[in-house]
């Protein structure tokens, strides 16, 4: 192909899919503070050997790896080079920028409408190629193939598992009604599971990531639903009073829920098909908010059995809790870190509720968020950063902090209060 | 008939105690609804337009108005049109102005061993919304206990919490977030 008439094929393609990647993005994210030591990475634009409609893969890399707060992408428009493979790499130009490390890729088109899918992530100083990969799609599969290469990238460089190829689950309410919607993690095609003209709350992802539970209140009380990704839905818990906070177990097979019959709040566990169910907390007092910890021997949850509400534990067998939070007067909605060293959780801080980090090793408690109402603290799957509800101008709004407090991200949605976030499993 | 129900008028805006006894004596309302039941569709059907019928049609409408008029669960001069309990904050503790009203719905229920509640305990928006869930349940079991001590029967109550789901947002105030810390009760069907 003519060098001259792919440059311009590529700039038409990139402008027009900014707007449509613009347009279909429910979610905008903001992003503010960032790691004291980020790597600058060069991503050049892969080279399009193709004119169908298709997704601007390296902005999606970018934005993704802007987002984790890790890196600092660089701004390469003075460079004139655009390799596409890392034999076309002149490194004295990137390493003149200051880059560490750069992505380079190319898109081509194989017969019977796949696409394949090239990149490569070079060393800049040491001039040698730290992974590449080739992926054989569907068109459709542009904008994941660009999570997934993020994803790559992410690990090589930081030597954890990437979150880009996730999803999250939360709550929309708009003009009165009650949307369970999930969307990619970048905030990108969002897709209503079930509405409802009354409120829908508290969902919860199965560990495989194909069911949602959640809390609706269609039918004038909370009762528990699970729902497929594909669609079908079934009740869970309908038992006289209320049905409400659900939470998987690691392994799937159980979940943790709270019925009051006709008392207070009690943890319960049930079999994910809603037989089984055995009462697993027995006070007088609000005992509610279950989760489990990673190797599903414990349930944590929040009461008010010592007065004020705090964090206990319990054998998820059953048995006696024991109390786990003794700072603040405040302290609910406890969720564990995938490597079960710390739980998040919401306290009171002077009258602001505020997500909180305490390290269950030395038990010390750092105060994560900065608004006034936040809750429903989530944990991304590879445990480095927290998604939250907040309030900002009036309405709700979802933020993510990293564990270390530095990297901050707001995420709104144009046209409706969001809120109850839960951040899916990795998508294998 | 008609003396009945101005008797009931009448007492229910004298003194609350004379008209807990009276809303006691219930029959007075479900008379006419069986009336409205039957009669309409019979007559019509027999009878199609004639000037007779017309009247016949109005008087049963009147009916109709006297019984909702006198149903005490929706007249709104009686106290069992009284729904809400307010609540202190961070409180579940049944305040002694809602007492009367308390004690109203529990001799209703017990009279009416068919009539079924919905207790629904709600919160202001302050903490997490499942912590509030469980809050507002709270609310709903005291004021499930206070009918229980009242002798109204568990079966003939069902306590649910909407937490700070229907709660006013934007409360700047204390008055406004005050509304928002409420059981309601419901009656079934209604």
């Amino acid at each position: 192909m003519d060098i001259f008439k792919k440059t311009i094929s590529l700039v038409v393609l990139s402008l027009s899919l900014c707007l449509a990647s613009t347009a279909n993005a429910a979610l905008e994210i903001e992003i503010s503070g960032g790691s004291a030591q980020q790597v600058p990475v060069a991503i050049v634009p892969f080279a399009h050997a193709t004119t169908a409609n298709q997704e601007n893969i390296s902005a999606i890399i970018s934005a993704d790896l802007h987002h984790s707060g890790l890196f600092r992408v660089l701004e390469i428009g003075g460079v004139v080079s655009r390799p596409s493979d890392i034999a076309q790499i002149k490194y004295s130009e990137w390493s003149a920028l200051q880059a560490q490390a750069m992505v380079v890729g190319i898109v081509e088109t194989l017969s019977g409408n796949r696409l394949k899918v090239t990149f490569e992530l070079a060393d800049v100083l040491k001039q040698t190629q730290l992974t590449g990969m080739q992926y054989n799609i569907a068109p459709n599969q542009l904008r994941a193939t660009a999570h997934k290469i993020a994803d790559e990238i992410y690990q090589k460089l930081t030597g954890e598992t990437g979150i880009f190829a996730s999803r999250i689950a939360y709550i929309n309410k708009s003009n009165g009604r009650y949307a369970l919607r999930i969307a990619d993690v970048d905030g990108a095609n969002p897709l209503t599971m079930v509405s409802s003209k009354e409120p829908i709350i508290s969902p919860s992802w199965s560990p495989d990531g194909s069911k949602i539970a959640y809390v609706s209140f269609e039918k004038k009380k909370p009762i528990i639903f699970v729902q497929s990704l594909a669609g079908q839905r079934t009740v869970l818990a309908n038992f006289k009073g209320n049905n409400s906070a659900p939470a998987w177990a690691p392994d799937g097979e159980k979940l943790a829920i709270v019925l009051t019959y006709g008392a207070n709040s009690q943890v319960y566990t049930i079999n994910a098909d809603g037989s089984g169910l055995k009462q697993i907390t027995k006070s007088s007092a609000i005992d509610t908010e279950p989760t489990w910890s990673a190797d599903g021997l414990w349930i944590y949850f929040s009461s008010d059995r010592g007065g004020k509400p705090q964090i206990y534990k319990v054998s998820s067998s059953g048995g006696e809790p024991q109390r786990v939070t003794f700072e603040g007067a405040y302290n609910v909605s406890p969720r564990f870190s995938p490597d079960g060293k710390s739980l998040a959780m919401i306290r009171n801080d002077g009258g602001k509720f505020r997500v909180a980090l305490q390290d269950l090793a030395s038990g010390q408690v750092q105060i994560l968020s900065e608004g006034s109402q936040d809750e429903s603290p989530s944990f991304a799957p590879n445990g480095r950063v927290l998604l939250y509800a907040t309030r900002t101008g009036g309405h709700g709004a979802l933020a993510a902090v990293s564990v270390d407090g530095r990297v901050k991200q707001s995420l709104n949605e144009s046209g409706g209060d969001i809120r109850e976030p839960a951040w899916g499993p990795l998508q294998h | 008939m008609n003396k009945t129900i101005w008797n009931t008028k009448l007492l229910c805006g004298l003194a609350l105690a004379v008209l807990l006894s009276a809303c006691k004596s219930t029959p007075m309302v479900e008379k006419p609804a069986s009336v409205v039941d039957k009669s309409p569709s019979t007559q019509s059907a027999a009878m199609p337009a004639s000037a007779a019928d017309t009247s016949a049609i109005k008087e049963l409408n009147v009916d109709g108005n006297a019984t909702t008029g006198n149903n005490p669960l929706k007249d709104p001069s009686n106290i069992l049109s009284k729904r809400n309990i307010y609540f202190d904050f961070d409180s579940d503790a049944v305040k002694a102005e809602f007492r009367p009203m308390v004690e109203a719905h529990a001799k209703y229920l017990i009279a009416h061993t068919g009539a079924k509640v919905v207790l629904q305990g709600n919160t202001d928006v302050r903490g997490t919304r499942e912590y509030n869930l469980s809050l507002g349940q709270r609310r709903s079991v005291a004021v499930k206990k206070a009918l229980n001590l009242l002798g109204v029967q568990d079966k003939q109550i069902e306590t649910v919490s909407f937490g700070e789901e229907k709660a006013t947002e934007a409360c700047a105030d204390e008055a406004c977030s005050k509304t928002n810390r409420r059981v309601d009760i419901v009656y079934e069907n209604e």
